[in-house]
């Protein structure tokens, strides 16, 4: 088949389980091959893709523009930083407006902090403001592939999942009820009439 | 025996041509090898043809009819297997080399494949959506696509039936992750026969040129377990961005720059959710229709599936 490489899939996680993780590691001596995040339910994250509600940004940087966001989904937050070489990721932080819809693709980028916990942040290659009804495509996908994560746990073949009984001290079964109750949450915006909220923000994602 | 018996007939009607040989000969030869040393039929068959070959100082392209396989286009799965076919012309593309005198798209009920008629092979030429049956042709395998070739010894005959080409489209669906470089308003090459996309106004083939101005979008679909590579043509990239082809140069005109093209596509499409169809080429699905995803998450549904995971 095609010799080309194949391009890293961007997982679906949520914030809590994204924040939750820590341990990085390659599958090669190469260096240039790539750097996985392993996921407490069992899965290796090259790159990700998330929809969330932007409700700050900061340029944090000292001399350059460097922007972080927070981006906000039914379980935490993620936070994004975009600089120099990011530029086009890094010139949509600085436009859009919060509170607004984004989608974001990115690589799970880790640091170690002072007093030894590990900070999980993404790097993004690409932010675009969406709407409400891609942003709730998003949760109810997240949901399902968390939700299938979880019930691949225990399967003898999962390597990512051992790797992840011996890195993490973690229970996945909270995960599976964080997804449904992201899940619950939608059910329950719906029920509210997700019309009149959508038309407010959609106004303003799809510019 | 029988079977032996059918082959040696087989055998001695392709070479009616060419050699003189009788059907007993031929089976006591096939009958040697299968029984006496244990040969498998197929492969009796297929050395007792080649001794035949030589005998007649002929090759292997050169043997008309009898004992090619009859699969469907879209079912064909092995490299150099010698074909019959009842197929319609769906496309004929440009070729795009001197040797190529005809490149193209055949149709039966199963699907499409890609077939190719070479210039020395001097066959006459296929007209677009006629139908014809093809004796003779070969499969060839390129990273695990398949195609057809005519070649000189390809019988073609025009039949008066219709064919319903079967749809063997894919359909894949996913986020769109990325718009790849070489998207957006990209010029090709004007020569004749050539569409190549220029690289810095230089054709891979014929150097610098005044190149054609196209859109295109060249994009990843993914569903967050595989990803799916997608080509949006000039039309189709018009009916995803709402942007024409016209505008698009207007907008590179006014910002003296062509990227602003692509950089505005991605604003517009990035991060949605979208399912396409079309026919794969290579790493390819090329986009005949897609449809964005944005009716609303059905969450009640998707809690009851949810909960049974």
């Amino acid at each position: 088949m095609s010799q080309a490489p194949t391009r890293e899939v961007a997982r679906r996680v949520f914030a809590r389980e994204f924040n939750d993780a820590s341990h990085t590691f390659k599958e090669s001596d190469d260096e240039r091959a790539p750097v996985y995040l392993l996921l407490p339910t069992g899965e290796r994250a090259n790159r990700v893709f998330l929809v969330g509600t932007l409700t700050e940004k900061e340029d944090v940087g000292e001399d350059d523009e460097y922007w972080r966001g927070r981006i906000v989904d039914p379980t935490g937050t993620f936070f994004v930083y975009a600089g120099q070489y990011q530029p086009d990721a890094a010139s949509t932080l600085r436009e859009l407006e919060p509170p607004a819809y984004v989608a974001v693709v990115g690589k799970p980028r880790t640091y170690e902090t002072d007093d030894g916990s590990v900070n999980v942040s993404v790097r993004p290659e690409s932010i675009t403001a969406v709407d409400s009804v891609t942003r709730d495509r998003w949760v109810a996908e997240a949901a399902t592939r968390t939700l299938e994560r979880v019930a691949a746990f225990d399967d003898e073949s999962n390597e990512y999942a051992r790797m992840a009984r011996e890195e993490y001290d973690l229970s996945v079964d909270d995960y599976r009820a964080m997804a449904l109750a992201a899940l619950e949450g939608l059910d329950e915006t719906d029920e509210l009439g997700a019309d009149a909220d959508a038309e407010g923000l959609d106004a303003q994602a799809e510019h | 025996m029988t079977d032996l018996h059918t082959h040696a007939e087989d055998i001695v009607a392709q070479f009616s041509d060419h050699l003189d040989l009788t059907v007993d000969d031929v089976e006591e030869r096939l009958d040697n090898l299968v029984n006496e040393y244990r040969v498998p039929v197929d492969e009796a068959r297929r050395s007792v043809v080649n001794s035949y070959l030589d005998e007649a100082g002929l090759e292997r392209e050169a043997l008309g009819g009898g004992g090619n396989a009859s699969v469907g286009l879209a079912e064909i799965d092995q490299d150099e297997q010698w074909l019959d076919v009842t197929a319609k012309v769906v496309e004929l593309w440009d070729a795009r080399s001197d040797s190529v005198a005809q490149v193209g798209l055949l149709g039966d009920e199963t699907g499409t494949t890609k077939f190719v008629a070479f210039e020395t092979s001097d066959l006459p030429e296929l007209e677009e959506g006629a139908v014809y049956r093809l004796e003779n042709l070969v499969t060839d395998e390129y990273q695990g696509n398949f195609s057809v070739k005519l070649n000189r010894t390809t019988t073609i005959t025009e039949v008066d039936e219709e064919i319903e080409v079967g749809d063997d489209a894919e359909t894949v669906e996913g986020a769109l992750v990325d718009i790849q470089s070489g998207s957006g308003l990209i010029k090709r090459c004007p020569e004749d026969d050539c569409t190549r996309v220029l690289q810095n106004g230089r054709c891979s083939e014929h150097g610098s040129v005044e190149g054609e101005f196209d859109l295109r979008i060249k994009g990843v679909l993914d569903d967050g377990e595989a990803v799916h590579e997608v080509i949006f043509d000039r039309e189709q990239t018009e009916a995803l961005t709402g942007t024409t082809l016209e505008e698009a140069k207007d907008m590179a005109m006014d910002a003296l720059d062509t990227t602003v093209v692509a950089d505005e596509m991605r604003t517009g499409t990035l991060g949605r959710y979208y399912r396409v169809s079309g026919p794969q080429f290579g790493r390819y699905v090329l986009v005949d229709e897609f449809e964005r995803l944005s009716d609303p998450v059905d969450a009640e549904a998707a809690l009851i599936e949810a909960r049974s995971i």
